[in-house]
């Protein structure tokens, strides 16, 4: 018997660092990676020597200094002596709420339009086909600009509405106005404000009405806390139904939860409805929407809700027909169907492209630029790059936004999708 | 019981009746109106509404639009011509200032006596493509899309014939050093021959190779500047060269993000993400505003060439998702059987994944390139005249000021036109490779 011995090692070859497969994938990595750094040193070199060149410095000090000019919608206080982060501030904002508004319509409008392009009414499947052919491939700039065309010279200027004989007239009893400046809508006010700003009063002889962020914020939590009560008792609802076979009736408890606490606090805080009415040569008061916010709220949503209707389609249409004979020879009812079995299984397939959707929608609120809303582009990357000069860190701070904003999203929705997705092995 | 039941029948038929047509709410149109538009109250409410919001659109726009004067020299001549025909009260639109203005939406400021030159690029590309596109088309003349690019190049910048053919020189080195050294020495190193070489070859031998020729013989036709390029031509230009270039880059770029290997991994994600996390707007400004920044001192290019440049990097990270999506669809046992036949990578890449992933998708991929051509509108921001821009240039001179409507539909048309039928080939290209049975 031979003593048993390991069989020789094989001295390590040079040649092995590209031919063999285990040393291989760290000789490619080493070598990228010295490329990628090779190419950000190169980049970071460049941009230094050209700073230094234009006598220009790295410096984020300019958000602390005085912005000095006026933006015409403002979610939270500013004026032109703030500073110029303050009026970044104030331009996210403005970004966040065209999205936000765009987002709600748009998925209305893209689940009803794909709902109906998939229904059976020959004529109502056609337009829809018409409506989403037409916004998928025309670009959104030339629809931002077509709507903004159309509400800024198609309606009635302010003054149009004043005299005896008007040209134009208010809508639904003198309470909503359309012109082309933009659109004024009633608002709520509070008599009894918590933290009244700015106080004022409809019309002459009337109480003085205020809004408040106070206000808001006590009524949706009394309106949240409703909501969970309405949740319990249907938890409750169900627990019984598993138990006795039988459901309560709680509708009523539920309709009244929601109804009643928010409705004792609005009579308490004396909520009104304040319409806007004309003085001098335009309107007051009310709640007033930019034309150019207008405009672009409707074409950002009508050009996202096309993408959504197809998505929505795509989603249904994904669901097999087995599906739903199944739940048919179960003996389930087609609304029932519908919400337990077809959309649960469309939504795994519709969630991640209309989050996406709703991250262009957001990333195209950037085009706001057409019609001169003011949003983070337009003071951050706009106007303050113009005024101070400093391209490099107002670029940098604008893509810094919009990145966090999408990761975040889009973070939000790997979870999401990582939850729902089917196990493969 | 049968001789009872006889006695009560007072008449029985012994002939048969002759076939009679359905009724008449069973067939034809009725039947279909019936089945399709008034199956329920909801749904014949739903066609009413929309049979008269389709009739309020057209009989509010068709006139105006067939009512439209073609003869006219300015917008003030449009409404002496309106209020002699149709009276003041008519509105009507103003096509004339397409009949005057056609050739700055479409070539921008172009020399007029050389739109034969984009034209003819125009057809040269169609013909690159074809067989790219259309399996009927002779493989032969594949080597057409091979000189396209470079043919297109030419007939659209014009200047010197040695520049392209100079350039594309790297290429033919490139293909002889591969044939030659990975017959010799291995395909790696065949590989590693065909990116270095050229790239030599660009940078020491192409320069004084096209002083050379261009000295020996200066054959070209007139240069036309970037500047000049405008309207439709320059929403092609910049759209067709990104879609060309994004698709190779893309797909890189999806294998990269789906590679093992940590780094390459790690930079693709960071790329893509930040590709797309970013609008294309303030890509398109940093190209305009900071691309100086960051090449070294001296180096100045083209906006138009950098507009290009950018488009193509944003438009590659949304390709990469989308095969990224068709890589992942793949079933797992396709890259498991390539691997258990023994296929290197890139084979089973070549052979077996990439052929059925993106045949997945085809439908995104279009769809991307779709949105890049829409985006190249964006352009008229950092000053360039595409066609939005020539729109707003055409409303600014005194003979059309104050047209509006006329304009955009001429440029929506156009975009639904290109990518209408982008989206009509994506579908037949589905059908075509589509395998299973439905």
């Amino acid at each position: 018997m031979s003593a048993m011995t390991d069989p020789p090692k094989p001295a390590f070859r040079l040649s092995q660092l590209i031919y063999d497969t285990r040393y291989r994938s760290i000789t490619i990595q080493v070598v990228a990676f010295a490329l990628i750094a090779y190419g950000i040193w190169a980049l970071v070199s460049n941009t230094i020597g050209n700073l230094a060149d234009l006598g220009k410095d790295f410096d984020f000090g300019f958000l602390g200094q005085s912005a000095g000019y006026d933006i015409n919608q403002m979610l939270i206080p500013y004026d032109n002596q703030d500073t110029h982060g303050r009026a970044a501030l104030v331009g996210i904002a403005n970004t966040l709420l065209v999205a936000v508004m765009g987002c709600v319509t748009a998925l209305v409008i893209g689940v009803l339009a794909g709902v109906a392009r998939l229904s059976k009414n020959w004529v109502v499947a056609k337009l829809m086909a018409v409506y989403v052919e037409g916004f998928r491939n025309i670009p959104l700039l030339l629809w931002i600009l077509l709507i903004h065309a159309v509400v800024s010279e198609a309606l009635p200027q302010p003054n149009a509405f004043r005299g005896a004989d008007p040209s134009a007239s208010m809508l639904l009893g003198d309470s909503v106005a359309l012109t082309g400046r933009g659109f004024y809508f009633p608002r709520i006010g509070f008599t009894n404000s918590l933290s009244g700003t700015e106080a004022v009063a409809p019309r002459e002889g009337y109480t003085a009405v205020a809004s408040g962020g106070m206000d808001w914020l006590v009524i949706l939590g009394v309106l949240a806390v409703s909501l969970v009560g309405i949740k319990l008792i249907r938890n409750r609802a169900s627990r019984i139904q598993e138990s006795t076979g039988v459901r309560p009736t709680t509708w009523y408890t539920q309709l009244g939860l929601l109804i009643i606490p928010t409705g004792i606090v609005l009579t308490v805080l004396g909520a009104t409805i304040v319409t806007p009415y004309l003085k001098g040569f335009n309107f007051t008061e009310g709640m007033f929407l930019r034309s150019a916010l207008v405009s672009l709220w409707v074409a950002l949503s009508l050009y996202t809700g096309a993408f959504i209707a197809e998505t929505v389609r795509a989603g249904i249409l994904s669901v097999s027909k087995g599906q739903s004979e199944a739940a048919a020879a179960l003996g389930m009812q087609p609304g029932r169907t519908m919400s337990l079995v077809i959309l649960p299984q469309a939504m795994r397939v519709i969630i991640p492209p209309l989050i996406s959707q709703f991250l262009n929608l957001t990333k195209n609120s950037s085009l706001a630029l057409a019609v001169g809303y003011m949003d983070v582009r337009a003071t951050l990357g706009g106007i303050t790059i113009a005024q101070t000069g400093r391209e490099l860190e107002g670029m940098l701070l604008l893509g810094a936004f919009y990145l966090t904003l999408s990761l975040v999203i889009s973070g939000a929705m790997n979870i999401y999708n990582n939850s729902t997705k089917l196990m493969e092995r | 019981m049968s001789d009872t039941h006889a006695q009560t029948v007072s008449y029985v038929r012994d002939t048969m009746l002759p076939e009679t047509s359905p009724p008449s709410s069973q067939v034809g149109a009725v039947r279909w109106l019936r089945e399709n538009l008034f199956s329920s109250v909801t749904n014949a409410l739903l066609t009413l509404i929309s049979i008269y919001v389709v009739y309020y659109v057209i009989s509010h726009i068709g006139p105006w639009m067939v009512g439209g004067i073609w003869d006219a020299g300015s917008l003030a001549e449009c409404r002496e011509i309106r209020n002699a025909t149709l009276g003041t009260d008519a509105s009507v639109a103003c096509w004339a200032v397409l009949g005057d203005r056609w050739h700055q939406l479409l070539f921008g400021f172009y020399p007029s006596d050389l739109y034969w030159r984009p034209i003819l690029a125009l057809i040269v590309f169609g013909g690159g493509i074809a067989p790219i596109m259309f399996d009927k088309v002779p493989r032969k003349t594949l080597i057409l899309s091979a000189l396209a690019p470079f043919v297109c190049f030419w007939l659209l910048w014009g200047g010197s014939i040695w520049l392209p053919i100079s350039a594309a020189l790297g290429f033919v080195v490139g293909y002889i050093a591969y044939g030659l050294i990975s017959k010799s020495l291995g395909s790696l190193a065949g590989m590693i021959a065909a990116i270095v070489l050229p790239l030599i070859y660009w940078l020491m031998i192409s320069g004084p190779l096209y002083g050379a020729l261009h000295n020996a013989a200066p054959i070209g036709i007139e240069f036309v500047e970037s500047r000049a390029f405008g309207g439709f031509m320059l929403s092609v230009v910049i759209g067709l060269s990104a879609i060309v270039l994004s698709l190779p880059l893309g797909i890189l770029l999806a294998l990269a993000r789906q590679s093992d290997l940590f780094i390459i991994k790690t930079s693709a994600v960071v790329f893509i993400e930040v590709i797309r996390g970013v609008p294309l707007i303030v890509w398109l400004f940093t190209a305009q505003l900071l691309l100086n920044y960051f090449l070294p001192p001296g180096t100045n290019f083209d906006l138009t060439l950098r507009v290009i440049i950018m488009v193509t990097l944003f438009a590659s990270a949304y390709i990469a998702e989308v095969v990224r999506g068709g890589l992942a669809a793949l079933p797992k046992g396709q890259y498991e059987g390539a691997d258990s036949l023994g296929l290197s990578y890139w084979q089973s890449m070549q052979l077996i994944v990439l052929p059925q992933a993106l045949k997945i998708s085809i439908p995104g991929i279009v769809n991307t390139f779709i949105g890049l051509f829409k985006d190249t509108t964006l352009v008229v921001f950092i000053g360039l005249a595409d066609p939005i821009g020539f729109s707003n240039l055409i409303r600014a001179s005194t003979d059309w000021n104050g047209i509006y409507w006329e304009l955009f539909i001429f440029i929506g048309a156009m975009f639904f036109l290109f990518c209408f039928s982008m989206g009509r080939y994506s579908l037949y290209l589905e059908n075509k490779l589509q395998r299973e049975n439905r």
